[in-house]
């Protein structure tokens, strides 16, 4: 798997227990930052129905879509049980107050 | 190492715990279960369908030997555990298994009551509690033609049922002059038996049994009085006995049941025990629902957490016969304290008394239609008073002026693909499947695998009696309900020590109370800011992030991620201006659709989340506020022309509407709340379906309340009649208040005065005028911040980094 690190704003900008979203060249982003300053990005799509997770109430490492309540756990990218489904995850580090993204194939630099 | 927690016992109490163990703390422990019965843990209140042929035994089996296998967990099924070294922490079976423990869990149920009479141990003479004896009563009824069942209770009714659907020809006898004295009155239990005789069961009432007579095999059973019946099977069902051998023999202190606690633990604390073995605060229980609460409870303080206490549990109860609707719950009895309602259609085969005292009820039997049972049930837990909709009570929740459903079809007759939840299109087939392959035993459990009934809730009947077809009855919810995952206090204590307690930020709460997450879920974050903002307002900083997006955002989410945009039009009255004001907008930022809502308002759709604060910015210099058509708020007052204009109209209905919107505007309210002011009792502004209504006479003002037009269609309740405007403003102001005080989160005014009784609502607005100006005061108090306008806030530049237009990560 090829890495492709790319810049998505600063940390600063998002608020803890929230989200911001960023376009990975065309394809939205939700980044989350918890309430213990953990970033965790996810695509801003509800395996269920479409919704934008980042709209969603942020609570321990999980956001519960705003359209009809599914519960993603932002670690695994899945749906939390009984309800099945996942959405694509991408890894984060966070350097000097900027979050930087893999957007691994997503984007050719 | 892990501890060792053993388990004597591997019927549904114990095995429950072991499962809501599992859930909380799946390592904390290396189990396992010692079994009498030589099977893996069925539902033992299925027998009786399988009697009946209904079922199978594979049909109950709820966790064969793969899922101990799963767990891990030891199971040493047909072992009889027959002595316990408390001292050494060990227990030994007959045949000399030795299982040291650190933990013990007892569960060792209860025995069938044999009557101490001549020829009780006569081959032929069995009782009914396990899959042995349901085995033995098949068996016999493929060889005899005659069974006589001693007992006419639940168990003994069953039992009898059974063995006439499996060909015999059965008497039941029955101490008593009623069936069933226990959990009907005689009214009811006369029906029940002319219904069961009708089916061709034989009964014999107060006949007391003296002697089973036979030679190889029991012949005949004779009574006091000297009748004779002759019986080739006799089923003895007279009540059951807590199973106590064990813990008496091991010095663990016991009354009729092994003594426990509020957490299950016994005399010894490192044994706790469950089910039908234990005797808690003197009662015993023979129904599973209590189980399944107790069960949760001890699995909780077995993982250490020490969360919540079992206190006891209310039940109802239902027969298990199929074609036979049969309910009961409380005392049903009653005495010179107590009064009767009750309805009565003989050819109809329905009977319904409630027992009520001070307009509470205090017991409830229902016999051929028991759809209100649960209704019933739960008004008798609540306490709730019913005095405002007593007269129509008997006819069920469907006549609380409700007319938005059609009548319920029977569940059994319903079919597979037959549509149970309209709002996520779930049949009762899909709903079946679920119960049985993912062996779902609550109404949460069918909500969270199948949705059904998890939207709008107005199907919610239907899918507990789909679920009580199809795994038996567990309806009994605990009387206390806890706010959410997070913690076992109910809505109520936490207010409360809101209050008490000066809690003021979201994290003191959940430090005091014990949430056992870090920042709380998604269910209690909204509830807990609405409390405090409630409880101190003016004082406490609203926590953004646990607002739902509509009231993050002050717009509507739509299904493409979209905002919708509603401008604040008082009491529905505009003008040009204004109209062009909102058209301008509408033209400006290309909104794909401008619609009328239900509530007399302009509708802006498809608006762009970073379009929002600008489109605000225009409307605000235009001179609207925001419409928190987004929020649990006050959403719109509704109005007709009234008097101004109309000819029927007797009062000034907009100037009055558009004073309780100009007071009432921006507050937060435990859900959405809706008003309207109609001009004359034509009522065209619709007021008797709203959260407040008001509705214009001659001389002067009618106040309704409680009204809903939505989900359950259900018709206000006059609060009070008053002369003036500044009256109607007063009234309005306080019954906000007090729902605001008092109301559940997400409970809209309809069910939550459903919940406290009108008469509750009536004496804190209405007959304390004292109590009425303090309700007022403490609700304008409130509005002081709460109208501070959010769109010119946002216009301005409050929370920008919410509305940005997403960045290009690069």
């Amino acid at each position: 798997m090829t890495t492709n690190w790319i810049s998505a704003g600063l940390m600063a900008d998002i608020p803890q227990r929230g989200a911001r979203v960023v376009d990975v060249a065309g394809l939205a982003v939700a980044v989350f930052r918890t309430s213990d300053d953990k970033v965790l990005a996810v695509e801003d799509r509800c395996p269920h129905r479409g919704g934008p997770l980042s709209q969603g109430i942020v609570f321990g490492t999980s956001v519960a879509c705003p359209l009809h309540g599914w519960v993603i756990e932002l670690e695994s990218g899945d749906a939390r049980a009984p309800d099945v489904g996942c959405v694509r995850k991408f890894s984060v580090r966070v350097e000097n107050d900027t979050v930087y993204l893999d957007a691994g194939a997503t984007v050719t630099a | 190492m892990k501890e060792k927690l053993v388990l004597i016992g591997n019927g549904m109490a114990g095995v429950r715990t072991l499962e809501e163990l599992l859930k909380i703390a799946p390592d904390a422990y290396q189990i396992s279960v010692f079994g009498s019965e030589p099977y893996g843990n069925y539902n033992r209140i299925l027998l009786s369908p399988v009697l009946s042929g209904e079922k199978k035994v594979e049909d109950i089996i709820i966790n064969d030997d793969t899922w101990y296998e799963k767990h891990g967990i030891t199971l040493h099924k047909g072992k009889t555990v027959t002595r316990i070294d408390r001292k050494n922490r060990i227990v030994f079976t007959a045949d000399g298994i030795q299982a040291p423990y650190d933990r013990l869990l007892m569960a060792t149920g209860s025995n069938p009551i044999v009557l101490p009479i001549p020829g009780n141990d006569l081959p032929g003479v069995i009782t009914f509690r396990d899959i042995h004896d349901v085995d033995k009563m098949v068996d016999a009824s493929t060889l005899y033609k005659h069974a006589v069942v001693i007992g006419g209770g639940l168990l003994g009714l069953e039992a009898a049922n059974g063995l006439m659907m499996r060909g015999m020809s059965v008497t039941v006898v029955h101490l008593a002059q009623t069936l069933l004295e226990r959990q009907l009155d005689p009214v009811a239990g006369s029906m029940l038996r002319k219904s069961l005789e009708e089916r061709g069961l034989h009964f014999l009432m107060a006949h007391s049994t003296e002697a089973i007579l036979g030679e190889e095999r029991v012949q005949s059973v004779r009574f006091k009085g000297g009748l004779e019946v002759a019986a080739d099977l006799v089923v003895m069902a007279v009540g059951i006995r807590p199973n106590i051998d064990l813990a008496k023999k091991s010095n663990i202190y016991c009354e009729r049941g092994v003594m426990v606690n509020d957490t299950l633990q016994t005399y010894d604390p490192k044994i706790y025990a469950v089910g039908e073995c234990v005797q808690h605060r003197g009662q015993s229980y023979g129904l599973v629902a209590p189980l399944f609460e107790q069960a949760k409870v001890c699995a909780n303080h077995l993982a250490r957490f020490g969360i919540g206490r079992y206190e006891g549990s209310v039940t109802s109860t239902k027969l298990k016969v199929t074609g036979i609707d049969l309910f009961s719950a409380g005392d049903f009895v009653g005495n010179e304290n107590t009064e009767d309602l009750v309805l009565k259609d003989s050819s109809r085969g329905v009977y319904k008394k409630l027992v009520v005292s001070n307009n509470r009820i205090k017991g409830a039997v229902l016999y051929g239609d028991t759809v209100d049972g649960s209704w019933y049930f739960q008004l008798l837990r609540d306490g709730t008073d019913i005095s405002a909709f007593r007269e129509n009570i008997l006819f069920g929740q469907a006549h609380l002026g409700d007319s938005g459903h059609g009548s319920k079809d029977k569940v059994l007759t319903m079919a597979d693909t037959a549509e149970v939840c309209g709002c996520n299109g779930v049949c009762k087939g899909t709903i079946v499947q679920a119960i049985i392959g993912k062996k779902l035993f609550t109404l949460d459990e069918v909500r969270a695998h199948t949705k059904a009934s998890a939207s709008c809730g107005s199907c919610t009947g239907l899918v507990e009696s789909i679920l009580a077809a199809t795994v038996g009855d567990y309806s009994s919810t605990p009387s206390k309900k806890s706010m959410c995952a997070c913690t076992s206090f109910t809505h109520e204590e936490v207010r409360s020590a809101i209050k008490q307690q000066s809690l003021k930020t979201m994290p003191d709460v959940r430090k005091y109370m014990n949430w056992t997450t870090p920042d709380g879920c998604q269910s209690c974050r909204p509830s807990l800011n609405f409390y405090l903002l409630c409880a101190w307002p003016n004082e406490y900083v609203d926590d953004y992030q646990s607002r739902f997006i509509n009231e993050r955002a002050h717009a509507n989410i739509q299904k493409d991620g979209t905002y919708s945009v509603v401008p604040r039009i008082w009491g529905g009255v505009t003008n040009p201006k204004e109209l062009r004001a909102i058209a301008d907008v509408a033209d400006k930022y290309s909104v794909p659709m401008v619609k009328i809502t239900g509530g007399q308002r302009i509708d802006l759709l498809g608006v762009k989340k970073d379009d929002l604060p600008k489109m605000w910015r225009d409307l605000s210099d235009a001179g609207f506020v925001s419409g928190h058509a987004y929020g649990k708020s006050l959403r719109t007052v509704k109005t007709c022309v009234g008097q101004e204009w109309c000819r029927f109209g007797t009062q000034d209905s907009t100037t009055m509407g558009i004073k309780l919107e100009r007071m009432a505007w921006g507050s937060w309210t435990p859900h959405k709340f809706k008003m309207a002011v109609s001009g004359c009792p034509r009522k065209c502004a619709e007021a008797t379906i709203k959260d407040f209504g008001v509705v214009a006479v001659d001389s002067g003002w009618e106040l309704h309340v409680g009204g809903n037009g939505g989900v359950k269609i259900r018709a206000t309740d006059l609060l009070a009649k008053v002369a003036t405007m500044e009256e109607v403003l007063e009234y309005c102001a306080a019954f906000m208040q007090v729902y605001r005080e008092e109301a559940r989160y997400l409970e809209r005014t309809a069910p939550w005065i459903e919940r406290v009784g009108l008469a509750h609502v009536k004496s804190a607005v209405v007959e304390d005028a004292d109590n009425r100006k303090r309700l007022a005061e403490r609700f304008a108090a409130s509005q002081v911040t709460a109208q501070i306008d959010p769109w010119k806030e946002r216009a301005e530049g409050v929370h920008a980094g919410e509305f940005a237009a997403p960045a290009r990560a690069e």
